[in-house]
């Protein structure tokens, strides 16, 4: 679980262009800077790059924070 | 002359590394000095932020300065058409109509005569052409539409591009009718979508996700081609597009070394698959070459014996289709810097295809500005690779594009005849040359913006302007507007050179004086000079105020002025602007060598 907050980290702060952001469970848009719909956007479509997955657009709507969105990707990418 | 500010390379960044990257670029390219200002307008059928940012960062990275303006979502026709207040106030240089098949009104119904057809076709084009006229009216502006994707469904399976009720079929139709529309109407460059889609897949096109999530029609990939396109067009219209296709010989041009192999044993031909893939290499080189591309050749290889591959009775590129061939010891990029100077182009205008990555690594390394597409070494990819690069983009195809590569073959013939002549008034009199020189009309006013735009040399101003404030110009009696087209024995070289005067009671203002370095020193610049004066007499017009503003390319005419024997008024500290005047009163007309006919206006 950590290792994916790891690993998305550096997503997050290229995206948002802020070299020394910590991203922890608790982090959402509304407590981390420039974290705006366009960034959203571009965070999720990176993500989905990265882990070669695809979210569906329910899942989306009920994330609330970077720790629900390491917890989808880590159920995505559990085999079945 | 040769040193020019190198654009950072975003032609072979991944999709990942650019959407990661997409704001740390952003600052870093902007960082850049010099960048040309352009604003933009984009009047989007759905959201178009994603396409706008990676349009940003290419015309960026193409040396421009662009500010964006986007119509709220969806209302692309109301902003145009009903409600174009906020578009007039943004003042763009381009306007961008960004629509996909969504945005269709009106689709044929699956029963539908060929008449009703055609009246849906005609129906939804209206719609399209009143967003055109309407901006065409109310702003100086170059429009950019694209054209559709094929639907993402057909219903009728293969007969849905068949049937009048066909989907397919339906956008085919009015694709035909937006190239009619852009074919006959300057003002209005196309963008062509469908054969972008079909490049990507229609699958790898739209995305259903981002679609009913964010209203973003298109994949990241999409957009990312989108923008690549739509920049290509800009750096067109302001003349930075690519002219010259520098090739390597052996195993790029043919396959084997001639110089070990023999000419007899190089692949060429349609013998074997290898060959064949060569040929089809060639092929595609001629079909530029045709269409205005200037073939050069830089080999490491000995000068007579690589010449002997061209005679090779299966090459299909011949000696004449080669404007400036380089074969020898040198060091590539010493090579290519020569070529440009016997070109007269700066190397910025240079696309360099070698299949050896080492020569291609120093090249990129020592010029810079010059493309250097990563071609890998499997000729049957190259031509594939150099499309993507979209590095010759025309505006259109004008006469002059056409027999440009003869004419830069017709001034290697002059030089040859220079070197005959003791004096050089003795030579430009051979070259029997004579001009027409008039006030701008609308018939070459297109290549008059052109030649403006692309002009970096000898420009004593380097001022841009579009095409629609060119045509504003035209009809503005303050302004003393001058073209020059010069012939001689060789060929007609077109036109030239554009003076734009400004007149301010009894000064004329020189606010534009530029030619194209294909007719350096034959005087023509005297004769410019001659009809400025003459068309300023006839105004009342006491005293000629020149202005050169230096700029990383324009060095060659520092002393244009001086040589005119205008007088220098000052140098403007800050932007090292000098100012000159040249008075009227008792001029003599200068040039001697070259036959000017009769102005018709006088």
């Amino acid at each position: 679980m950590d290792s994916i907050l790891e690993e998305i980290q550096p997503i997050f702060r290229d995206i948002l262009d802020q070299p020394h952001l910590t991203l922890t469970r608790e982090s959402n848009a509304s407590n981390v800077s420039d974290w705006d719909s366009l960034a959203h956007i571009n965070l999720v479509t990176s993500i989905e790059k990265r882990y070669k997955i695809r979210f569906a657009l329910g899942e989306l709507q009920d994330l609330k924070n970077v720790g629900d969105m390491v917890d989808l990707i880590e159920t995505k990418l559990a085999p079945r | 002359m040769l040193l020019l500010v190198s654009p950072m390379n975003l032609e072979t960044i991944s999709i990942e590394d650019l959407l990661l990257r997409r704001k740390s670029l952003r600052r870093m390219l902007s960082d850049a000095e010099g960048l040309q200002p352009v604003r933009i307008s984009v009047l989007g059928g759905s959201t178009t932020n994603e396409l706008v940012d990676f349009f940003e960062l290419f015309l960026l990275a193409s040396g421009f300065k662009p500010v964006f303006q986007q119509s709220e979502y969806g209302r692309y026709y109301e902003d145009a058409v009903y409600d174009p207040g906020e578009l007039i106030a943004f003042a763009p240089d381009i306007v961008y109509v960004c629509t996909s098949y969504l945005n269709v009104l009106n689709m044929p119904p699956v029963r539908c005569s060929g008449d009703e057809f055609n009246d849906y076709v005609e129906t939804e084009l209206g719609r399209y052409k009143q967003i055109w006229e309407s901006v065409k009216r109310v702003l100086p502006a170059q429009i950019i539409q694209n054209n559709f994707e094929l639907p993402p469904f057909a219903v009728l399976g293969n007969i849905d591009a068949v049937s009048h009720g066909g989907a397919s079929h339906f956008f085919l139709a009015l694709n035909a009718e937006f190239a009619r529309a852009a074919s006959s109407d300057p003002r209005l460059l196309f963008q062509d979508n469908h054969n972008l889609s079909s490049r990507i897949g229609l699958n790898q096109w739209f995305d259903w996700n981002r679609y009913f999530g964010y209203k973003i029609l298109l994949t990241a990939e999409a957009n990312i081609a989108v923008a690549r396109s739509l920049t290509s067009i800009v750096r067109a219209m302001y003349g930075k597009s690519r002219k010259v296709l520098v090739l390597d010989l052996d195993n790029t041009l043919w396959g084997g070394v001639i110089g070990d192999d023999g000419v007899d044993k190089i692949q060429i031909g349609r013998e074997t698959p290898v060959a064949e893939s060569y040929t089809a290499f060639q092929e595609y080189c001629l079909s530029l070459q045709k269409r205005g591309i200037i073939l050069a050749v830089c080999s490491k290889n000995n000068s007579e014996i690589a010449t002997k591959g061209f005679e090779h009775p299966d090459s299909v590129l011949k000696l004449e289709h080669i404007s400036c061939f380089k074969a020898n010891w040198e060091p590539k990029h010493e090579n290519i810097l020569a070529i440009a100077a016997e070109l007269n182009l700066g190397v910025d205008s240079f696309v360099f295809i070698d299949d050896n990555p080492a020569e291609r690594a120093l090249v990129e390394a020592q010029i810079p500005g010059i493309a250097v597409p990563d071609v890998g070494n499997e000729v049957s990819r190259f031509a594939t690779i150099i499309e993507e690069g979209r590095y010759f983009e025309p505006i259109s195809i004008s006469e002059e594009d056409l027999s440009r590569a003869s004419l830069y073959r017709s001034n290697s013939a002059r030089s040859e005849l220079e070197a005959k002549f003791a004096n050089y008034g003795e030579y430009l009199d051979s070259l029997e040359m004579s001009a027409e020189i008039d006030r701008f009309k609308p018939l070459y006013v297109e290549r008059i913006a052109q030649l403006t735009n692309k002009t970096n040399q000898f420009n004593l101003t380097t001022r841009r302007y579009t095409l629609a404030e060119m045509e504003q110009i035209m009809g503005d009696s303050r302004y003393v507007t001058l073209y020059g087209k010069l012939s001689d024995r060789f060929g007609d070289n077109g036109l030239i050179s554009i003076i734009l005067g400004r007149q301010e009671e009894d000064v004329l203002h020189l606010d534009l004086w530029l030619m194209s370095c294909r007719v350096l020193k034959r005087d023509m610049e005297l004769a410019m000079l001659d009809s400025v004066v003459q068309q300023a007499q006839g105004r009342r017009i006491t005293s000629l105020r020149g202005y050169y503003c230096p700029t990383k390319k324009n060095g060659m005419v520092a002393d244009h002025y001086e040589k005119l024997g205008f007088k220098l008024e000052e140098i403007e500290a800050a932007s090292n602007i000098s100012i000159w005047t040249l008075n009227i009163s008792d001029y003599e007309p200068r040039n001697r060598h070259i036959k000017v006919m009769e102005l018709v206006h006088g």
